[in-house]
């Protein structure tokens, strides 16, 4: 059969049996176990009332904890086992050889330095655009066009990013904008950026910046909007200077809202891989947790530093996870 | 706020000057790659991109007629013509020319070259050239002049005919792009089903343990996906799926749930109590409430969520890597493809610009489209 045929198919099918599920299962709450008529009418409306919640739930929620929730506990299991013993309980032999290879170390280190620089350069260069394009007339075409590298695919955005990274042999003209520019203005040979160890980290970490600018600057854009004119006019009068106003008045005020999109934009940076894997394949001293994580489970198919890794990842995130619940407790109160 | 004193106009230069140049910057890479696609593989490899709405310096490699063209004019045999006729090549104005590889330029146009068998060639800056030897010329090709044009800038749609058209295994994006469609179009619709009743009941129904649920729904928001590649993929082996389209539409529809459930539930809580609780007075089901109230106000988080799931599965790789893509790289997606293309065609910029953006253009497309309904979303799912 035609894969499109049987996308088409499931689309039918799996719409089709989600509303039937529904429907079906309403019909059979409200007739046939609890009918809302003789003798316990009413008490079979409240019995109906408590079931229906969680016939209107139960999808979502089995799908939720068998792909997201049991795969957490099975594996921090898997990463205490071996697989070439048959699956057998090693306790923390795992965790100890990831821990003795370097290749982890350069890992770890790396995605500590991605967890500085992008988070807080995008949040930087998103809270100044946002501020530029506030007040101008073409703001909304600036933003959009800043925006647009979100929808770029993080493959795409490689693609795009090694075309500006090329490097040809010295003497030849070059087709990199950047050695392009480079060997005009030093008039040194080009450089190849990519496997230059060490700062090639940050020539990759440029990509990310590029796609998070456009969503942090979208984000801080409607906060400054939210900022109380009276305030702004308050400092004015006083003799606030726009870069007084802009630093003690407007960024306290969208501070909460800075934050949000500092952990957000941290979450995409501890969980990178696309990009890492398009453009650098983890060589030269680039590799990242996410990278070395699908080296572990698809190269050298070992699963239980695979899994390993992955906690190491979960643990990461863990800070995050438990402010972004504390933070929607508060909200719903 | 415009005219409030202290904004001055010199400021404002400053500012519209900078979003100027920010904006450039920014859309510099991507335009960079949308011009080199429309470049042939020699132009993309002897320029850079931003040359190529300018006429542009190119060695060309031409040939003289062969010798069986000569004729005997006087004491001396004579080969005439024109350089871009024998070749068939688009006519450029020749600045310097050579007879030898390794010194392309010895020559100025009009000037005059005796090369080593002895003959005379002299190349005008139209392509003429008159090729005299004192004795018959022997061989069967003509003579090789190497010139060095200025060829007004081109474009073509060669790449794309390539990339899109070509039966070309390696090259061809077209199964590639009707894959990634057939993996984005379910697993977009689906888990809008499956959330939105799941987002109704935590919105509008009470019952015991909904403030649990929902912490547990924002929890599972920020859970990486890495942590459940290994153990679904074996649970896909076990139960038979494997590797294939239905998985990866489970994997995708499960991965999106807790986004679409927590933006469709704000969503759904901030509707009017009034319209939800005139409805139950009426006498309509929960049911009825939901496919014929609630669903259809709130059309706009559905839009938002939509684009999310699009744009995510549509530019996806790890998950396609790992639950659809087997072996046998029937099933591979764009993503996949490009970065497969990375490692074979590597130097081939114009297959690899093309490719790229083949797969861009779409999400590029509903992102300009529906930009609103993204932001919304963005904003509902952040901003608080």
């Amino acid at each position: 059969m035609h894969p499109a045929i049987q996308g088409l198919m499931t689309i039918v099918i799996g719409v089709g049996a989600c509303v039937a599920y529904f429907y079906f299962s309403n019909q059979l709450v409200d007739r046939v176990l609890f009918p809302a008529k003789g003798p316990n009418a009413g008490r079979n409306i409240n019995r109906a009332n408590m079931v229906r919640p969680w016939l209107f739930l139960f999808p979502a929620l089995f799908a939720l904890t068998l792909y997201l929730a049991y795969p957490v506990v099975e594996t921090l299991r898997l990463s205490m086992t071996d697989r070439d013993q048959g699956g057998a309980f090693v306790g923390l032999a795992n965790y100890s050889q990831m821990f003795s290879e370097p290749k982890f170390w350069e890992a770890m280190t790396n995605n500590m330095l991605w967890l500085f620089v992008v988070p807080a350069m995008s949040t930087a260069l998103g809270l100044i655009v946002a501020q530029l394009t506030d007040r101008l007339r073409w703001g909304n075409i600036a933003k959009s066009l800043i925006f647009m590298p979100m929808a770029i695919s993080f493959v795409g955005a490689s693609v795009i990013w090694k075309l500006v990274y090329d490097a040809r042999p010295p003497d030849t003209e070059q087709i990199g904008v950047l050695n392009a520019m480079y060997v005009w203005f030093s008039g040194n040979d080009p450089q190849q950026w990519l496997t230059t160890p060490f700062w090639n980290n940050f020539f990759l970490m440029v990509v990310l910046i590029w796609i998070q600018t456009g969503f942090a600057m979208v984000i801080l854009s409607a906060a400054l909007r939210g900022i109380p004119e009276e305030t702004i006019e308050a400092a004015i009068v006083d003799g606030a200077g726009p870069f007084q106003i802009f630093f003690k008045i407007k960024v306290p005020q969208i501070y909460p809202t800075i934050m949000v999109v500092w952990t957000t934009i941290t979450l995409v940076v501890l969980k990178i891989f696309d990009i890492v894997f398009a453009m650098t394949n983890g060589q030269w001293g680039t590799q990242v947790l996410a990278n070395y994580m699908f080296d572990k489970l698809f190269r050298a198919n070992d699963w239980g530093v695979g899994s390993a890794s992955a906690i190491v990842i979960m643990v990461l995130v863990t800070p995050i996870l438990v402010w972004n619940v504390v933070q929607a407790r508060r909200e719903m109160r | 706020m415009d005219n409030i004193a202290g904004s001055k106009s010199s400021l404002s230069w400053a500012v519209n000057i900078s979003v100027v140049l920010i904006v450039a910057l920014w859309l510099f890479p991507t335009v960079g790659l949308f011009v080199s696609s429309f470049r042939t593989a020699d132009q993309i490899a002897t320029t850079g991109w931003w040359k190529a709405p300018f006429a542009a310096e190119q060695n060309l490699t031409l040939r003289t007629g062969s010798p069986e063209t000569q004729v005997q004019d006087g004491d001396v045999w004579v080969i005439e013509g024109n350089l871009f006729d024998e070749e068939g090549v688009e006519p450029a104005p020749i600045s310097v020319w050579g007879t030898s590889s390794r010194d392309v330029g010895a020559y100025a146009a009009g000037e005059t070259a005796e090369t080593r068998a002895g003959e005379r060639v002299t190349v005008q800056e139209n392509g003429d050239y008159r090729m005299e030897a004192p004795e018959q010329i022997e061989g069967r090709r003509g003579q090789r002049v190497f010139v060095t044009a200025l060829v007004p800038p081109e474009f073509t749609l060669a790449n794309y005919q390539q990339v899109l058209f070509s039966d070309n295994a390696t090259d061809s994006m077209a199964k590639a792009f009707f894959n990634t469609l057939t993996v984005t179009i379910p697993a977009t619709i689906i888990p809008i089903v499956v959330a939105a009743f799941a987002a109704y009941a935590l919105a509008w129904m009470d019952f015991p343990g909904r403030a649990l649920l929902i912490a547990f729904v924002v929890g599972l928001l920020v859970v990486p996906l890495q942590l459940a590649l290994i153990p679904l993929l074996k649970l896909h082996l076990q139960i038979g799926i494997g590797k294939g389209y239905l998985g990866v539409w489970l994997a995708h529809t499960a991965f999106g749930l807790p986004l679409a459930i927590y933006l469709l539930r704000n969503y759904m809580a901030g509707l009017p109590r009034d319209i939800i609780e005139n409805a139950r007075v009426d006498g309509a089901t929960e049911f009825q409430i939901f496919t014929k109230i609630i669903l259809p106000l709130s059309y706009p988080a559905l839009a938002s969520f939509a684009i999310f799931q699009f744009l995510w599965t549509w530019n996806d790789l790890l998950v396609a890597k790992v639950f659809l893509i087997d072996a046998t790289g029937q099933t591979t997606v764009m993503t996949n493809q490009i970065v497969e293309l990375l490692g074979t065609r590597g130097g081939n910029w114009e297959i690899l610009a093309t490719a790229a953006f083949v797969s861009i253009a779409v999400p590029l497309f509903v992102f300009f489209a529906m930009q609103r309904y993204l932001v919304r979303g963005l904003l509902a799912g952040s901003v608080k």
